[in-house]
């Protein structure tokens, strides 16, 4: 889970990294009055999950509590690479006499985490690291180890941060660390690490990942999801255990396990460049596969008024063919009057005999068996077009 | 011969009393996989019957690897409980720790792995979040059904469990030397290099099938290990051409970030070294069979 900067900063404020006051308007009016308590000049910055802010007019300095309502009424509702802005962050503005760049991630080649560390902060760091990849010091961390005073002196030294800070970089950045293994995040970013016109280090921006498989020890991060910002479709599907993920096509899938359905994405992908249909979302029903699973499978995506028809495409290997026959047919019954939608099965593995035995006994006038993954894909792209 | 299981493996489940454990251990025991006995240290002392065959809990790993002589541990534990599981695995230096386990914490898996390194190797740990490994007709360490294909010349890896199932049963009429799936979290114990690396010095294995998915450059750095290495053929998949970017494909691991991680990438890392890509899972399996039928 991405979190908004305004949610890193809070973090990084509770292990101790040196961050701004601010606050957090949803409207001009609330933007104006936070802009007054702090009595100077503040910068208001768009709260969205995307890169390239600044770039899309979504920071803007103002001198007045006057000017911060005309700046925030410019920002709330900027579309910022898809993502709407709902809110903004209004901090004071601070001078800046250098700007840097920290990061803690996962190296997934070397499986441990990495620090990249440069003085060449504040622009594109992918951009840094392709131009001027001398000027960005990567260093592996071992993860039983970890970050002490020592460990975070090397990695100052390595990206040659200057002598007068260096003492405020190194704790920094051991805080940082500290934010990184006790919140279980993937990413922690700072850019820019600055230090201001008085020689004081803060942190000005913060991008923190969170691994949702570590929720289990961390209750306090359900606080953290933005619930009105999820996709419906998707808070419902999640509601009920599944993985879903909302696409923009019109066939609707669903599939066991998550290398099967991102190739039956594809597979439908490429059947449907003919017809002008594509895959209306990923969803991972799992091993499973229980008549209740794919009920709530087929409510999440008949949810979807894009969706045109419905591809299930599941191979049976722990769980047999014939129970997911089985599985279908009841979910059809459950579903009743509000399955309109056609569905085409293809079931594979298992006891798949009996299980398109089932599907043909049953002889729902919306179901069509197909018996290979590509003919099938063929088969839901034609009807999502037909439908259409 | 096969790969880092064969018949005369002895294995062990971690977790074996808990619900999928218990599952597993009988479907495991059904395809002749030499179980010897479980790990619990609430358990021990205990015998627990599958199906007719009476098996010993131990307290720990070492006490199990001490009474039977077992090599190979799978591991069923949940995640909660996963990273002190496979360090007491390392610990105790069995050669194999195979770890099933869905939703392990990256922290977690990026310690143990860590641990395994510093401790120096003596363990190769399957997974996390993976379906295991099988040599069909020798021994099956994992959740893959044993009854999709039976014993061949084929090595198959992959990071999907389903589409290892799906390519099996595809090539079900030639057969497997041994099927792993190496799990689709972002940090994994062995990795596609691993496996084509066994595959490559395995006498029973012809020719190779890999598979990968979006996310990370696994398939980029195996393209440059086959170039340089391998010589026996290798036919590759990846899934995942249509994922957008920056949503999490279902795997941890499975997300495209930037230019990052994306199947094309893959897929003509591959090709350049001189594997040949399907299109689809279908199509893979036929490039598989013209190369089996012309060898």
């Amino acid at each position: 889970m991405d979190l908004y900067e305004y949610q890193a900063k809070d973090l990084f404020a509770a292990h101790g990294v040196p961050v701004l006051p601010g606050d957090v308007a949803t409207n001009p009016a609330d933007a104006k009055a936070i802009a007054a308590k702090f009595g100077q000049a503040v910068v208001v910055k768009a709260q969205v999950k995307t890169g390239g802010r600044g770039k899309a007019g979504g920071v803007k300095l103002a001198s007045t509590p006057e000017e911060t309502e005309e700046k925030a009424t410019a920002i709330l509702g900027l579309d910022i690479k898809g993502h709407i802005v709902h809110r903004v962050l209004v901090t004071p503005a601070s001078d800046i006499a250098e700007e840097y760049y920290f990061s803690f991630l996962l190296d997934r080649a070397n499986r441990t985490f990495l620090a990249m560390a440069s003085v060449e902060g504040g622009m594109d760091i992918e951009e840094v690291a392709a131009t001027k990849p001398e000027a960005l010091a990567k260093i592996h961390i071992d993860a039983i180890k970890g970050v002490d005073v020592a460990k975070a002196t090397e990695i100052a030294d390595a990206a040659n941060f200057p002598a007068e800070v260096k003492d405020q970089v190194v704790d920094t950045i051991v805080k940082l660390w500290e934010t990184f293994v006790s919140e279980d995040a993937t990413l922690v970013e700072v850019n820019p690490l600055v230090r201001d016109p008085q020689g004081k280090i803060v942190a000005l921006d913060g991008k923190v990942t969170l691994d949702e498989n570590a929720d289990f020890r961390h209750p306090a991060h359900a606080e953290l999801v933005d619930k009105a910002a999820e996709n419906p479709l998707e808070a419902k599907a999640k509601e009920k255990g599944l993985n879903y993920v909302k696409l923009d096509g019109e066939v609707g899938i669903i599939g066991n396990g998550a290398g099967l359905v991102m190739s039956t994405l594809d597979v439908v992908a490429y059947a449907g460049e003919q017809y002008g249909v594509k895959p209306a979302n990923f969803l991972d029903i799992g091993g499973g596969a229980s008549a209740e699973v794919m009920a709530n499978g087929l409510d999440v995506i008949l949810g979807d008024e894009a969706v045109r028809s419905v591809f299930v495409n599941v191979f049976g290997g722990i769980t047999a063919c014939d129970a997911v026959a089985n599985g279908i047919v009841k979910a059809l019954e459950i579903l009743g009057d509000s399955a309109t939608k056609p569905l085409v099965v293809r079931l594979d593995g298992n006891n798949v005999e009996e299980g398109r035995a089932i599907l043909a006994e049953a002889n729902h006038p919306l179901v069509t068996v197909v018996d290979t993954m590509d003919n099938a894909a063929a088969k839901a792209a034609e009807l999502a077009a037909a439908g259409v | 011969m096969a790969i880092f299981l064969n018949e005369n493996s002895k294995v062990i489940v971690q977790g074996m009393t808990g619900a999928e454990g218990t599952k597993h251990t009988k479907r495991m025991l059904a395809s002749g996989t030499n179980i010897v006995g479980g790990v619990n240290p609430r358990k021990a002392g205990e015998k627990v019957d599958f199906d007719g065959t009476v098996l010993p809990v131990f307290g720990t790993v070492k006490e199990a690897m001490e009474a039977t002589g077992a090599n190979v541990t799978v591991i069923f534990v949940p995640p909660a409980f996963s990273k002190a599981a496979v360090v007491e695995a390392i610990d105790a230096e069995i050669e194999l720790a195979v770890v099933i386990t869905e939703g392990i914490p990256v922290h977690d898996t990026a310690y143990f792995w860590a641990h395994a390194v510093a401790t120096g190797h003596k363990t190769r740990i399957i997974g996390p979040n993976c379906p295991g490994i099988i040599s069909p007709g020798k021994s099956n360490a994992g959740i893959i059904p044993a009854n999709i294909a039976g014993a061949g010349k084929i090595g198959l890896v992959s990071k999907s469990g389903t589409l290892t199932y799906q390519m099996m049963h595809e090539l079900r009429d030639f057969g497997f030397s041994t099927a792993i799936g190496i799990g689709g979290d972002p940090i994994i114990g062995t990795t596609h290099i691993d496996a084509l690396e066994a595959f490559e010095a395995d006498e029973e294995t012809v020719a190779i099938v890999m598979i990968g998915e979006i996310g990370g450059d696994a398939e980029e750095r195996a393209a440059a290990y086959i170039k340089e290495n391998v010589t026996k053929p290798v036919v590759g998949y990846v899934a995942g051409f249509t994922a957008p970017e920056g949503k999490t494909m279902g795997h941890a691991g499975a997300i495209v970030s930037g230019s990052a991680g994306t199947a094309q990438a893959k897929k003509e890392a591959l090709e350049a070294a001189g594997v040949k890509v399907g299109k689809t899972p279908s199509e893979t399996a036929d490039l598989m069979r013209e190369i089996m039928k012309a060898l």
